[in-house]
């Protein structure tokens, strides 16, 4: 990676919840720097801190000790700058496919023709535009997901931060979307930030994987292979190396996992 | 990204067809059944009409028929029906529109939900009708004391579905929101507020319930017009079949009300995932 001044930095940063038990340490002086466009995906087990990561990065929670900083100027609270994509899709279920996209756009007080053309451009993209006049329940959970990126990427941000988007989504949909979102990050390349449990997708997407365990990056493994990734990609030694490889730091023995599950 | 395949949006569009074909014949059959209970109900009514005539308490359908149609022609039916009508109205509608950002006001601050909180707990265990001889005593038995009464038992239990609807708002939803940029206020009108919508129309039919049982209540212990007058009229000169017209009459009317609520919920919630 280059020299310049990272797209995110994350210094030193700590986590702790007021539990039932005590107190609950979810992240434990994380360091971390993501360079502009570089695709990031963070494995580890459920309970590890990478949701809380991800929720410190987006400004929906704030640090306990460290500071997050965007861009060179730290995290203080939401911003559309930096999208997020959740595993339950989060699209408002009274608004339609188009006012879902264009939630976002309003706020912004972008002109009704510009909202339209915008809307539209996204529709396409992921390709619900037949379905722009739908209520989200009328969608599968893929053509949720679908709209809640499309409603991501229309207020324009310079990060996007996915968590777990795809988990609840069968194989087959799950491996179209994978492939979908690489494309449209290959023509758009913004900064992606994306957790699973997932290894193999976390190996198939990344330029970078992050493993972590009970609140602490355990290993960084840059992932080498050519994009665009292919199904060939997919089933060739070099990434089954690195899937292998990536296993073995999330699921294999060792000191730092011990307090797994912290909560309880 | 690719459109999902046609085969899946056919195969969609082929299984729910047959669901909705399904759902058809199932309610058809459901239709003939409750045709077939009404109709075997007042069969046996007839019947024990009859086999009571000895005594000549329990009229049969026929006489509370007739009953009705010459109280309709004397106006009593519809004077007493417009009287409770416009009473219950009154008290619903007033009680909602205070419901709704008390409610809201509940849901949204700690502190207000801190000082209106034990109040509402505390009066939604007494039944509204509890309260008839305390609200005679200070407003008399004119139409205050009813619309008040009638506007306790829908105030109640309308502030306290959407403070249940604040409550219960989808929190993912409001992170959403965040993160594209809402503040605040447009995270109230334009995430909560809908959100809360469909508790707020169930805490409606609620209210409308409790306000017609406690407005009948109250007709039948102080009144000189509604149909709870009508009805304890009636009783005073042994006149059954009057008192069943007016029995009739009110159900009739709360079930034409709920059923109006009902469809007023289904056409403004249809956006909800789970609707039957």
């Amino acid at each position: 990676m280059s020299t310049q001044e990272p797209k995110i930095a994350i210094q030193d940063v700590s986590k702790s919840y007021e539990g039932r038990g005590g107190v609950v340490r979810a992240l434990d002086h994380v360091d971390l720097a993501i360079q502009d466009r570089e695709f990031v995906t963070v494995v580890g087990p459920s309970g590890c801190g990478k949701t809380t990561l991800l929720n410190l990065i987006a400004g929906l929670e704030e640090t306990s000790a460290g500071t997050i900083l965007v861009d060179g100027a730290p995290v203080h609270g939401p911003s559309a700058e930096r999208g997020v994509i959740f595993q339950q899709y989060a699209l408002f279920p009274w608004m339609s496919v188009r006012s879902n996209v264009e939630f976002g756009l309003k706020l912004k007080h972008v002109s009704r023709a510009e909202r339209e053309l915008i809307a539209t451009h996204y529709l396409e993209l992921v390709g619900l535009k037949e379905f722009a006049n739908a209520l989200p329940k009328e969608l599968s959970g893929g053509m949720k997901q679908r709209c809640a990126i499309a409603r991501a990427y229309a207020v324009n941000p310079s990060i996007l931060l996915l968590d777990e988007p795809f988990a609840a989504l069968d194989a087959q949909t799950r491996v179209q979307l994978q492939d979908d979102l690489l494309h449209t990050w290959e023509q758009e390349r913004r900064t992606c930030f994306f957790i699973t449990h997932d290894v193999e997708e976390a190996v198939y997407l990344a330029t970078r994987v992050i493993v972590m365990r009970a609140g602490r990056i355990t290993e960084e493994i840059d992932i080498d292979l050519p994009f665009p990734r292919t199904d060939e990609i997919r089933l060739s030694n070099a990434f089954l190396q690195l899937r292998n490889r990536v296993w073995q730091g999330v699921h294999g023995r060792s000191s730092a996992a011990q307090v797994e599950n912290p909560g309880k | 990204m690719t459109t999902p395949s046609t085969d899946v949006i056919d195969a969609n569009v082929a299984a729910e067809s047959s669901r909705v074909s399904r759902r058809f014949r199932w309610s058809n059959y459901l239709s003939l059944l409750y045709v077939v209970s009404v109709i075997l109900g007042i069969g046996i009514w007839f019947v024990a009409a009859i086999a009571d005539r000895g005594r000549g308490l329990l009229p049969t359908p026929l006489e509370v028929l007739q009953t009705g149609w010459s109280m309709v022609r004397d106006g009593t039916l519809l004077t007493n029906t417009e009287a409770s009508l416009m009473r219950v109205l009154v008290g619903f509608i007033v009680g909602v529109l205070l419901a709704i950002p008390a409610g809201f006001l509940m849901g949204w601050y700690d502190f207000a939900r801190g000082l209106i909180e034990p109040w509402i707990q505390f009066l939604r265990t007494i039944p509204p009708i509890a309260l008839t001889p305390m609200v005679i005593l200070f407003l008399g038995i004119g139409e205050v004391s009813k619309i008040f009464l009638i506007f306790f038992a829908a105030f109640l239990a309308s502030t306290i579905a959407t403070f249940q609807g604040v409550r219960n708002v989808d929190l993912t939803l409001i992170k959403a929101a965040r993160v594209l940029g809402a503040n605040d206020r447009t995270i109230f009108l334009k995430v909560v507020v809908p959100a809360a919508f469909p508790y707020i129309l169930v805490g409606m039919r609620l209210a409308l319930g409790s306000a017609w049982g406690t407005l009948v209540a109250a007709e039948l212990i102080a009144a000189n017009s509604g149909l709870g007058f009508l009805m304890q009229n009636a009783a005073l000169y042994f006149q059954v079949s009057s008192i069943m017209v007016g029995i009739v009459m009110v159900g009739v009317l709360g079930f034409a009300m709920d059923r109006a609520l009902l469809y007023l919920e289904r056409r403004l919630t249809a956006w909800q995932e789970k609707q039957t």
